[in-house]
């Protein structure tokens, strides 16, 4: 009785919220129609709680309670404050683009000299004048998933950036969101790229808090569409505010001949999600997926990863590192699935997870489908604390406790981020891990 | 002054106590070597001088230039110059060696308040002790120990000790799993190690080491005390007669 009345109290201040936020949100007729669909499918169930299997560990209702109403968009103090903040990321040779409190600013972004066959456009942009084709096409996501259909309905801006075939990009394009967060506020932002045939490109998303931020939350969401024969490498790091809400999803289709390496790293946020849908729609087709959480006080951080193997003659790698201190909660949960068709398939997933304190926990749920009878898939999970010879040794050399528990957790860590191609984003996820550490001693 | 005095120690892992008592003074300069049959407390010594967890002291004290060393925690005693070369020397994967050493070395030396090293003359220290001691460059910029073999895990444990160039060497069991080769090859290292400031205490099950690190004493250790102390023949004496008859002693 309790779930429906908080339900009912949650889905009604928000009904009004959306009443009041429709009028700012981009795109009429068939935009504000799908808007409408995803918002009458958000209200159907809220705020998902713990008794919907996917979200068993993270129950939003208990956690995030409401939605915040919608942020105002960014005065020039708030974009002066993110450009502060903006600096802390800056990756040599990458393309930004900023988003401040769920806005596009064109001020703190890149737009000049875009490489030929590059073409970046921002989402409100996109909703109000693009294409049918394109429109639909960022209403894909299933609104199935309540906090999809919460971000289809509330989306504002983001980036719409498309690689033309043959084209391989030499820049990193850096998507950067920051929160000014001034007044307690939420923001919805999507952003899409579609890569051609034959392209080449790397993305690196941050979410970031400026100095002096207040609870806020983020929703966000990706599409990513990589066409055949073209490589995407991908790096996410959340280090938004400690008071805050990141809840981010992506869906990822690869066509044939594809590549996908992806690296993300939560070390801020008090209550984060990021969930992932990554389809294989063409054979041959290659996936690694590396994450990493950092969590210590009361940090809540979910991993929810599902690789769809529909066709034959994939691989996909999933390897998820954890290191909890305190009272922080890190949850892992993999589902794959290996459809009739998709013979040859060959699935792995392995999940580690450190726990620094007696109060720390890490959940692990891996959910294995398996429809075709010629694969290979396996995954594993261990779970523990950090060696103590190993912190004998170190500190029988000198390193303070913390110290050696610091170098160790670099190692545990640095494996997964040494799945980073490019040095410069390698050096970028280093310096996020650095910072958790610096901050934990 | 001594620069380290064991005295009346005694010392119990959970219910059983390992050292009944045990005394041992170690002056500048002095090579002390400890032989004894296994079980009779080499090891733990060694590991309650380095602050080792686990390692209940009952009674008595571990003096350092007449510093109360039980108080201080394991990175307090290396910075003060106590060194022990580990029997089994762990593996580290993903820590490099060289990132090892220098945040170790900068830690001590932060610790007594001294400058860091920076890294040009870091990294002419190390290749210098490392030359001397065979170790490669290779070796260097793998994961601490990994993968290497038991020579050049003791090289590696004796490379530390030329770094850090500590006052007080303790060598658990060096030999163990050497051939001759490796084994002259990190006695020489440990021998250009001597000095009159420093000293060390060398645990050995074999007389064989003391053929290439010549003590200045022997103590024979024996269900948790030192039995008998002497000169280096006394060394040669236990080769010929066993650890039988002070087993009897003790």
């Amino acid at each position: 009785m309790n779930v429906v009345l908080a339900k009912n109290e949650t889905g009604r201040a928000l009904s009004e919220s959306f009443a009041v936020a429709r009028d700012r949100l981009p795109g009429g007729g068939k935009v504000a129609e799908a808007r409408n669909t995803a918002f009458e499918a958000y209200e159907r169930v809220g705020l998902p709680h713990r008794r919907l299997e996917e979200w068993k560990y993270t129950d939003l209702r208990a956690l995030m309670r409401e939605v915040l109403p919608l942020a105002a968009a960014p005065d020039a103090a708030a974009l002066k404050q993110a450009a502060a903040a903006v600096k802390l990321q800056a990756i040599k040779g990458a393309r930004r683009l900023v988003l401040v409190d769920g806005v596009f600013a064109p001020k703190l972004s890149e737009l000049e000299g875009l490489e030929k066959g590059l073409a970046v456009r921002t989402l409100r942009d996109v909703l109000e004048t693009g294409d049918a084709a394109l429109q639909t096409q960022l209403f894909t996501p299933d609104n199935a998933n309540p906090m999809v259909a919460l971000n289809s309905a509330m989306m504002t801006d983001g980036v719409v950036i498309e690689i033309a075939n043959g084209v391989v990009l030499k820049q990193p394009l850096q998507v950067i969101h920051v929160a000014s967060g001034a007044t307690p506020a939420a923001m919805f932002t999507r952003s899409l790229l579609r890569l051609g045939k034959d392209t080449g490109a790397t993305l690196v998303e941050s979410y970031i808090a400026a100095e002096g931020a207040k609870a806020y939350q983020a929703h966000d969401s990706l599409i990513v569409a990589i066409g055949d024969n073209s490589r995407l490498d991908h790096v996410r790091l959340v280090e938004d505010g400690r008071d805050s809400f990141n809840i981010s999803s992506t869906v990822i289709t690869l066509g044939a001949h594809a590549h996908f390496n992806t690296f993300g790293m939560t070390s801020g946020a008090a209550v984060s999600r990021y969930q992932a849908t990554i389809a294989f729609a063409g054979e041959g087709s290659r996936v690694e997926t590396n994450g990493v959480n950092l969590l210590n006080g009361r940090q809540h951080a979910d991993t929810t990863l599902f690789m769809d193997h529909a066709v034959p003659h994939c691989a996909s790698r999933e390897v998820f590192r954890a290191v909890v201190d305190d009272r922080g909660h890190s949850v892992f949960q993999g589902r794959i699935i290996v459809r009739p068709d998709a013979q040859k398939t060959d699935a792995k997933m392995m999940t580690r997870a450190l726990l620094l304190s007696d109060d720390a926990e890490a959940d692990n749920k891996p959910e294995l489908e398996i429809f075709a009878d010629d694969v290979t898939c396996g995954h594993g999970a261990t779970t523990g604390a950090l060696d103590e010879s190993l912190l004998f040794y170190l500190r029988a050399r000198g390193l303070s406790e913390k110290e050696a528990q610091a170098l160790l957790i670099q190692a545990f860590v640095g494996e997964a981020i040494e799945s980073i191609v490019n040095d410069d984003l390698r050096e970028l996820a280093i310096a996020a891990a650095q910072r958790w550490l610096e901050a934990r001693a | 002054m001594p620069l380290l005095e064991v005295k009346n120690l005694k010392v119990r892992v959970e219910d059983n106590e390992i050292l009944h008592g045990l005394s041992l003074t170690v002056n500048p300069g002095e090579v002390h070597a400890i032989m004894g049959p296994n079980g009779s407390g080499k090891s733990t010594l060694s590991h309650v001088i380095a602050g080792k967890p686990g390692y209940e002291v009952t009674d008595g004290q571990i003096l350092f230039r007449g510093e109360d060393l039980l108080e201080m925690e394991p990175d307090e005693r290396a910075a003060k110059g106590v060194f022990l070369a580990f029997q089994y020397p762990v593996e580290i994967p993903g820590v490099a060696t060289m990132t090892f050493l220098r945040t170790a070395l900068n830690a001590q030396r932060k610790a007594r308040g001294e400058s860091e090293y920076s890294t040009p003359d870091f990294l002419k220290k190390v290749r210098e002790v490392a030359k001397s001691l065979n170790i490669p460059q290779d070796m260097l910029r793998r994961g601490v120990n990994v993968g290497f073999s038991g020579g050049e895990k003791k090289r590696n444990e004796i490379l530390q000790m030329a770094l850090f160039e500590p006052a007080v060497c303790i060598l658990d069991e060096m030999d163990s799993g050497l051939d001759i080769d490796a084994l002259r090859i990190a006695a020489d290292g440990v021998n250009a190690l001597r000095s009159p400031d420093r000293a060390m205490v060398v645990i050995t099950h074999y007389q064989r080491l003391l053929n290439y690190i010549v003590p200045d004493f022997v103590h024979v250790m024996s269900k948790g005390r030192v039995v008998k102390s002497g000169g280096k023949d006394l060394a040669l004496e236990l080769e010929a007669s066993g650890y039988t008859q002070f087993e009897d002693a003790a």
